[in-house]
């Protein structure tokens, strides 16, 4: 993948806390992420790392707390840093073709160069060829293909991955370690959501990890980083 | 200004997607004609008594066409969260409203329009002399209908009954435009039509009314 002209920019997360009704999906959880980290998110499912990542996304409104992110020049808060977001779901249009969801999406945030950055990404993420199918003949790994490459469109500063490898077979998360990689080393702040251990996981330089709702571990060494994301102490 | 850019390539999104789909219009059409030619058969469409009962069937089919059509309007967004991609794209959320509710209104209009002939035949009703002024009501009256059903669409799909909320929340608000339009297509239809001005004025205020109150608070319907 060409490595892109990212602006780093960090985030940082203030006593963020999310309840829905009585139940608390995060309690007061503050993290500060520099700029270039690459932060794996650990946690049993239900331990609040999608509910995190929304929340940085500016997708969700937290019940307390602020999100910000700054940039690496200057420490203050930038509101122009719109962060790439990988969820669950493909975030694409069934009833579009691979290259209209790009277009679309591009066309929405004013990329430069559309139709050259729409060419080069659908390449880089293996679906050149299948570029005039619609998504719903994709497969999930196809589909993920496609999010990855609409997050990817405007060079983020920052980028929200919720376990992005779900669906993928082993030569689409060999793709996606060394399309990380290429992000992580051109500035790219990743912050995402794993289950385990993986090739793509031995991509972080920093390991958080959530129970219940609450910070319970943040490491940057080897032992105490293989112990978060296995949970050998749970 | 990034509004009208965003709302114009949202908005041919949404033509795009429903021409290659046709789900709504299908349902709709169908509807509509299934809903008209039922009644023809409850009594004897002579030209007089449709002239009475007839605004009242158009507007009572256009409505539950309506609630039809603007169920899925965002509850198709959340399939594969393509909300969240397009709240991470667009500058300003307005946008994706507006784009929804001015297909919505397309979609309706198209609907309408079609079935005026067949409504105009089956009920011995003439359309053609006041085919300006009907055309007028009912862009008025789909445009206050897809405003106020596209803000309630957003804020049922993300509730538990939503299949029952929609109608529940859109009947009661709607009552006033629905009251005026019928007011005005009776007027239009009668064997001296006239424009009844105020009917009019009642529906464009309605519309203006629910647009400035979507533009002012649509973004928080979006939120989780």
């Amino acid at each position: 993948m060409t490595p892109p002209t990212v602006s780093p920019a960090g985030l940082r997360l203030e006593n963020i806390e999310k309840r829905y009704g009585s139940l608390y999906a995060l309690r007061r959880v503050s993290l500060l992420v520099a700029p270039g980290d690459c932060v794996v998110l650990a946690g049993r499912n239900g331990s609040g790392k999608t509910t995190l990542l929304r929340i940085a996304a500016r997708l969700v409104r937290p019940t307390s707390g602020s999100v910000s992110f700054f940039s690496s020049e200057r420490d203050s808060d930038t509101e122009n840093v719109k962060p790439g977001y990988v969820a669950h779901a493909a975030m694409a249009y069934d009833e579009l073709t691979a290259e209209e969801n790009l277009r679309l999406f591009a066309r929405l945030q004013s990329t430069r160069q559309l139709e050259t950055r729409v060419d080069t990404l659908l390449s880089e993420v293996g679906l050149g060829e299948r570029r005039t199918s619609l998504v719903r003949t994709f497969s999930r790994g196809m589909r993920q293909r496609v999010a990855i490459a609409c997050a990817l469109l405007k060079e983020p500063g920052v980028l929200l991955l919720d376990e992005p490898a779900t669906g993928l077979d082993p030569q689409g998360v060999a793709w996606l370690a060394t399309t990380l990689r290429q992000l992580r080393d051109s500035g790219c702040t990743i912050i995402m959501s794993l289950h385990g251990e993986s090739e793509i996981s031995s991509l972080g330089t920093r390991a958080v990890r959530l129970e219940a709702g609450s910070l319970i571990a943040d490491t940057r060494t080897g032992a105490t980083f293989r112990t978060i994301l296995t949970f050998a102490d749970a | 200004m990034s509004l009208l850019p965003n709302t114009s390539v949202l908005l041919g999104k949404e033509l795009r997607t429903e021409f290659r789909s046709r789900e709504l219009l299908t349902t709709t059409i169908i509807f509509i004609l299934i809903v008209i030619v039922l009644f023809s058969f409850t009594f004897d469409p002579t030209s007089d008594e449709s002239r009475h009962f007839g605004s009242g069937l158009l507007w009572l089919a256009f409505l539950f066409a309506a609630s039809l059509m603007l169920q899925p309007c965002f509850l198709r967004e959340q399939h594969n969260d393509t909300l969240s991609a397009l709240r991470l794209s667009v500058s300003d959320p307005f946008a994706i409203f507006l784009a929804k509710l001015v297909a919505n209104t397309l979609f309706l209009l198209i609907t309408e329009l079609l079935l005026l002939p067949i409504f105009s035949a089956m009920y011995n009703v003439p359309v053609l002399p006041v085919l300006h002024w009907l055309a007028l009501v009912f862009f008025l009256g789909s445009l206050g209908i897809s405003i106020v059903g596209t803000a309630l669409s957003a804020i049922s799909a993300q509730a538990r009954m939503r299949e029952l909320l929609l109608p529940l929340l859109m009947l009661p608000l709607l009552t006033p435009i629905l009251v005026a339009s019928t007011e005005v297509t009776k007027s239009l239809l009668e064997r001296a039509p006239y424009v009844p001005w105020k009917g009019v004025g009642i529906v464009a205020v309605f519309d203006l009314v629910f647009l400035t109150v979507l533009w002012l608070f649509g973004e928080y319907l979006l939120e989780e």
